[in-house]
C-alpha cells in the first residue's frame, strides 16, 4: 500500500486528537446493515509494482499495435506521428496533476495554455472563438445541434450521409430525449457529397444543417453553397472535422461560412487509445458565444495591471445555471488540449501545411497504387488523406483475413453501417505521414490475393 | 522600450508595496519567470519538427486548396520546450502540494498508472480494429468491469460516458429508458437535493426531465419526510450525492431508496464521492440503482488542469438491460465489442451510443494499473484513511472556524466550514487567497450553497500526518488573521505569480483569442 503515507502510530494518535476510539466510529453514520465486515470477497489484494507492471506489459502484448504493423484505419481517428517532447511536457506534474483553475492566481499555466489552445483552434477552424475543448467530436457534434436549437429556436437537424456514423449514432440517442427532430441519411459508394440533397430538404424548421468535411468516405466538397441556403432560412451550417490535419492543405469551414465548426483533435498531439480520452474542438463566430457550451477562458488584469487569465462567462455553466445551464459539462480534455496544442506549437504555420501537404501526396500516391490492382475500384475522387475503394469481394472478411496477417487494411463500411448490404464492399483507407511505400506495397500484394 | 515590447507582451513595473519593492527589466522575479504568448514570440516561418520533401504527387483536393495563411505561430524546439516549462511553474499541482479541493477529490497520482497507459500495445491501437488484434485491450475492460461491479455491488456496468456528468446523463437515460419501457411516459420530474452539484438539474435538462429541489435537514442531510411527501406518479426518481456535499452520509439512504421504489421510481447516486466508502459499503446494498464512478477520483486518473475524466456507471438489474453501447463480452476464450448490430436479447433495450468509439481506454488502463496495486484491502484503507484524515482537519480546526455540522458527528472523506463568525467585509474568498501565500492550494469554496461561505476541505488518503498538521497551522494561522480583521489578508496572495485576477472584467469585456494588435501600435 505504498501510495498511503499514514503509519497505525499516526493513525492512533489522529483517532486520539478526534476523540475516537476506532475507525469503526467515524463510519457511525453508515447503517450497520450495509458495513462490509473486512475486503471484499472474490477480488485479490495488494500487489508490488513489479507483479502490476508484468500483469499490464502481459495485457498490452495480446493487441496488435498500429505501428508494429501496416496500418490504414482511419475514419475518424487517425495515427501521426507525435514529437517526443509533447509527451515530455505533458507529463511535467505541474500540468499533468494540477486541478481545473478555479484559483486563477496560482493557475496561470493552465490558464494561459487554455488561451493559446483556443486561439489556435480558432484559427485553424476559421471562426472567430473556441471553448477550451470538449470531450470528443461525437459529443461536441450533439452540442452544436443543442446549441443551433437554443440560437435558432427550431427544432429540426439535417444530418448528412457524410457525417461519421459513430457521430449519427449519438446524435439518435440524443435527439430520442429531446425531442430533437434528425433528419438522418446513409451514404452511397458515390464520387460526389450529397450537397444538393441537403439544401433540397431545408425549410422554416431547420435549425441546423450539419456536414462533415472531409467526410466519412474522404470526399472533400465547397461549404460555400450549403452556407447561403442554410442562412437564406435563417438556419446554421454546422461543420465538423475528424481530421484536422487536413485544414493544413484545404480551406477551413469558417472561411466558407460555416457558423458553428466542431472537431476531434486526437491527430495533433492525442495518439489513438482505442478511442479515448480524446479531443473535442468547438467552435463558432463572436456573437453565438454566450450560446456556447462548455469552458472559456478569458483574458484579464490583476490588481497590479498585469496580464492575466481566468475561467470567464461562467453564466452559461452548470455550476452557476443548473438546469438553465447551455450544456451538463462540467470538465474539459484540458490535458489532451495541452498535447495539440503543443504539438500545433511545434509545428507551426510552416510545419502543419507541409504536414498536410506530406499526409496529401502519400494518399495520393497509395490512392493510385490500389486502384491498379485487380479487383479494386477508387470510389472518390477528390479527398485529402483517406479515401474509399470499392472491393470485389464483401470488404469486412478481407479486412479480417488481412488483419491475420498481421496488415491492418483499413475500415470496412460493412463494419459502420452493418444494415446497408449496399456499403458492403466499401473500404475506407487512411494515409498519414506514418505510412511507407512498403507499406502501400504490401497492403496491394495482399488485396491482390486476396481478391484473386 | 525593450524588444519584447514590440512583439506584444507588455511587463509591467510592480507598484510599490509588500510584494515587491524592485522591478525588473524582464518582468521576472528570479525563478518566477513570466512568459509572453506563442503568438508574440512564435513567427508563421519557425517550426519544431523537420519533415522530409513533399513527394510530387496529383492533386486531389478538388479545388479547395488553402491559400489564406492559418495564423498558426511556430516555436522551435527548444523554444517550444522552455515556454510550456515556464507556463507549467505557474501553476500548482498535487506532485507540489496538498490540494484540498472537496469534491474535486485531488490525490497523488501514481507514475506506475501513466507508464502503463503508454505501452504501445494499450496508446497505439485504433478504436476500429479488428477485435483480434485489441484483445488485451478488450480483456482491460473486462476486468476493470468486474472490480467497479464487485466493488459496488451492481449487475453491470457501462464503460463509455466520457467524464462524471456524461456517467450522470448515462444513468439518467438509462431510467428515462426503464420507464419508456414500462409505459410510464409522465414520470418526468426528478428529484434533486438542493445541495447537489450543479451537474445533478442540468444532466436532468439536458435529458429533457425537470427538476424539482428537496430540501435538507438541519443537520445537512436530505428531508426524508419532504421527499415521501413528494413522490407520486409523476416523479421519475431522485439524484442523490452520497457521501453528500456537505461531507456526510445519507443515513436514511436505504429508506429513501425503497420510498422511491415503492413509489415507481429510481434512485441515481452521484458517486463523486465514492472515495469516502470504497471497499467498507456497496451501494448497490443501499438500494441504488445507478452510480457513475468517477475514475480519476477514486481511482487516481490524473486531472490534468481540469479533465479528461471518465464516469463508467454501474447499473442495477432493473436498468442494466438498457445500457448504452458499446460493450465487452466474453465469449468462450474470446473478447468481443457489442455494438449495433451485435446487440443480442441481451442488450434489446439499450438505449444507443453516447460516444463515438470506446469511452477513455486511457483512463481505464491508468485506474486497473492503480486497483490491482491497492487491491481489494488496499482500497477499504483508502476510504478509511481518507475519512480519518477529513475527521482530523475537521477536529483541528472547529474551535476556529464554524464547523456546521461537527457538533452532529464525524464527517465522512471532507469537513466543511462556515464564513460566518469573521469580521465585516472578511468572508472564505480571503481565507482562500490567504492559503495562496502559505504555499496551499485552498480548499474548494462557496460550495456546497447551503452553507453560508463554504469552505469544503478534502485532505483524501494520500497525506501524511505531518503534512496535515502543516496545513492545519497554516489555516489556523490565516483564520485568526482572518477573524483579527488583519487588513492584509484582503490583498493576498502577495506572492503568486498573479494577485488578484479580475473576473468581472474578464466578462464584461471578454477577450477569449489572441489578435494581433492594430497596425498603428505595431509600428511604433
Amino acid at each position: 500500500m505504498r501510495y498511503l503515507p499514514l503509519t497505525q502510530p499516526d493513525r492512533e494518535a489522529m483517532l486520539g486528537v478526534i476523540g475516537a476510539k476506532s475507525i469503526d466510529d467515524l463510519f457511525a453514520d453508515v447503517p450497520a446493515s450495509a458495513v462490509l465486515e473486512g475486503p471484499i470477497a472474490g477480488l485479490p489484494m495488494h500487489a508490488s509494482e513489479l507483479a502490476v507492471e508484468r500483469h499490464m506489459i502481459r495485457l498490452a502484448a495480446k493487441n496488435l499495435a498500429a505501428g508494429a504493423a501496416p496500418f490504414f484505419l482511419g475514419a475518424g481517428a487517425y495515427r501521426h506521428h507525435v514529437p517526443a517532447s509533447v509527451d515530455h511536457l505533458i507529463q511535467r506534474g505541474e500540468f499533468l496533476t494540477a486541478y481545473t483553475p478555479y484559483q486563477p492566481e496560482i493557475a496561470q499555466g493552465t490558464l494561459q495554455m487554455m488561451f493559446e489552445f483556443q486561439s489556435q483552434v480558432a484559427r485553424l477552424l476559421g471562426c472567430d472563438v473556441a471553448n477550451a475543448s470538449m470531450y470528443d467530436g461525437s459529443t461536441a457534434c450533439w452540442e452544436a445541434i443543442t446549441m443551433a436549437r437554443r440560437v435558432t429556436k427550431r427544432g429540426k437537424a439535417i444530418l448528412s450521409g457524410g457525417l461519421h456514423p459513430h457521430y449519427v449514432s449519438v446524435a439518435e440517442t440524443m435527439a430520442k430525449f429531446t425531442g430533437d427532430q434528425l433528419v438522418t441519411a446513409v451514404p452511397t459508394l458515390s464520387p460526389t457529397s450529397d450537397t444538393d440533397d441537403l439544401i433540397a430538404q431545408i425549410d422554416d424548421d431547420t435549425s441546423c444543417v450539419v456536414v462533415q468535411y472531409p467526410d466519412i468516405l474522404g470526399r472533400i466538397a465547397d461549404l460555400s453553397k450549403l452556407a447561403e441556403a442554410a442562412h437564406a432560412k435563417k438556419a446554421l451550417l454546422v461543420a465538423v472535422v475528424t481530421e484536422p490535419v487536413a485544414l493544413g492543405a484545404i480551406r477551413s469551414p469558417g472561411e466558407m461560412g460555416a457558423d458553428i465548426v466542431v472537431g476531434e483533435g486526437q491527430s495533433l498531439g492525442v495518439g489513438l487509445q482505442f478511442g479515448g480520452p480524446y479531443v473535442g474542438l468547438f467552435a463558432c463566430s463572436e456573437k453565438l458565444v454566450r450560446q456556447m457550451p462548455g469552458r472559456l477562458c478569458g483574458e484579464t488584469q490583476d490588481a497590479e495591471g498585469k496580464r492575466g487569465y481566468v475561467l470567464t462567462l461562467s453564466t452559461r455553466e452548470q455550476h452557476i445555471r443548473r438546469e438553465k445551464a447551455t450544456s451538463n459539462i462540467c470538465t474539459s480534455s484540458v490535458l489532451c488540449a495541452l498535447a495539440m496544442s503543443v504539438h500545433m506549437t511545434l509545428l507551426g504555420e510552416k510545419g502543419l501545411r507541409q504536414l498536410a501537404a506530406i499526409n496529401h501526396a502519400g494518399a495520393s500516391a497509395a490512392a493510385d497504387r490500389l486502384a491498379q490492382v485487380p479487383g479494386v475500384e477508387l470510389v472518390t475522387p477528390t479527398f485529402f488523406n483517406e479515401f474509399t475503394l470499392k472491393l470485389s469481394k464483401e470488404a469486412r472478411p478481407v479486412v479480417r483475413t488481412l488483419a491475420e496477417q498481421g496488415i491492418l487494411a483499413g475500415v470496412s463500411l460493412g463494419r459502420l453501417y452493418p444494415s446497408a448490404a449496399d456499403l458492403g464492399t466499401g473500404l475506407i483507407v487512411a494515409v498519414t505521414e506514418t505510412t511507407t511505400s512498403e507499406d502501400v506495397e504490401t497492403l496491394a500484394s495482399a488485396l491482390q490475393e486476396v481478391l484473386a | 522600450m525593450s524588444t519584447i515590447n514590440q512583439s506584444g507582451w507588455r511587463p509591467t513595473t510592480p507598484q510599490a508595496g509588500e510584494a515587491s519593492d524592485l522591478s525588473t527589466f524582464t518582468g521576472n522575479r528570479a525563478l518566477m519567470l513570466e512568459e509572453a504568448l506563442i503568438f508574440e514570440i512564435g513567427s508563421s516561418e519557425t517550426t519544431g519538427v523537420d519533415f522530409g520533401e513533399v513527394p510530387q504527387a496529383k492533386s486531389r483536393l478538388g479545388g479547395l486548396t488553402r491559400d489564406a495563411e492559418i495564423g498558426l505561430p511556430g516555436l522551435s524546439e527548444p523554444e517550444t520546450v522552455r515556454h510550456y516549462t515556464r507556463l507549467s511553474r505557474q501553476n500548482y499541482a498535487i506532485d507540489l502540494g496538498l490540494f484540498p479541493l472537496g469534491s474535486c477529490t485531488m490525490k497523488h497520482n501514481p507514475r506506475l498508472n501513466e507508464r502503463m497507459a503508454r505501452l504501445p500495445g494499450f496508446a497505439d491501437i485504433h478504436p476500429l480494429a479488428p477485435v483480434d488484434t485489441v484483445q488485451g485491450a478488450l480483456e482491460v475492460i473486462d476486468q476493470l468491469a468486474h472490480w467497479l461491479i464487485t466493488l459496488t455491488g451492481m449487475q453491470a456496468v457501462a464503460m463509455s460516458p466520457k467524464a462524471g456528468a456524461h456517467g450522470e446523463l448515462c444513468g439518467i437515460l438509462a431510467i428515462r429508458s426503464a420507464l419508456d419501457a414500462q409505459g410510464q411516459q409522465d414520470r418526468k420530474i426528478l428529484l434533486v437535493p438542493t445541495s447537489a452539484h450543479g451537474t445533478n438539474p442540468a444532466t436532468a435538462a439536458f435529458a429533457g426531465f425537470s427538476v424539482e429541489d428537496i430540501p435538507a435537514t438541519e443537520d445537512g442531510r436530505v428531508d426524508l419526510e419532504a421527499l415521501k411527501a413528494r413522490l407520486g406518479p409523476d416523479i421519475a426518481g431522485v439524484m442523490i450525492t452520497n457521501p453528500n456535499t456537505c461531507g456526510l452520509f445519507e443515513r436514511e439512504m436505504k429508506a429513501i431508496s425503497d420510498a422511491v421504489h415503492a413509489a415507481g421510481g429510481y434512485v441515481y447516486c452521484d458517486g463523486a464521492n465514492f472515495n469516502a466508502i470504497v471497499g467498507r459499503v456497496r451501494p448497490g446494498d443501499l438500494g441504488v440503482d445507478a452510480m457513475h464512478i468517477n475514475l480519476h477520483k477514486t481511482f487516481s486518473t490524473p486531472h490534468g488542469g481540469g479533465g479528461p475524466g471518465s464516469g463508467p456507471v454501474v447499473l442495477s438489474a432493473a436498468l442494466a438491460p438498457y445500457a448504452p453501447l458499446p460493450f465487452v463480452e466474453k465469449q468462450g476464450d474470446k473478447f468481443h465489442l457489442v455494438e449495433e448490430e451485435t446487440a443480442g436479447e441481451h442488450h434489446a433495450g439499450t438505449f444507443g451510443r453516447m460516444t463515438a468509439f470506446n469511452g477513455q481506454m486511457g483512463m481505464f488502463t491508468r485506474a486497473l494499473t492503480y486497483i490491482l496495486s491497492h487491491g481489494a484491502d488496499g482500497l477499504r484503507q483508502v476510504a478509511e484513511d481518507s475519512v480519518l484524515n477529513a475527521n482530523y482537519i475537521l477536529r483541528s480546526m472547529e474551535d476556529v472556524l464554524e464547523a456546521p455540522f461537527a457538533k452532529y458527528g464525524p464527517c465522512m472523506h471532507e469537513a466543511i466550514f462556515s464564513d460566518r463568525g469573521l469580521p465585516e467585509g472578511i468572508s472564505t474568498i480571503d481565507i482562500a487567497k490567504g492559503l495562496i501565500d502559505e504555499g496551499y492550494h485552498p480548499m474548494t469554496v462557496y460550495f456546497p450553497l447551503v452553507v453560508h461561505g463554504a469552505m469544503l476541505v478534502e485532505p483524501t488518503e494520500t497525506e501524511s500526518k505531518a503534512t496535515l498538521d502543516q496545513f492545519i497551522g497554516a489555516f489556523r494561522s490565516v483564520a485568526a488573521r482572518a477573524k483579527n480583521g488583519d487588513p492584509t489578508i484582503k490583498t493576498a496572495p502577495h506572492f503568486a505569480p498573479r494577485r488578484r485576477l479580475d473576473e468581472t472584467l474578464a466578462a464584461r469585456k471578454p477577450v477569449l483569442a489572441w489578435k494581433a494588435p492594430a497596425k498603428a501600435e505595431a509600428a511604433e
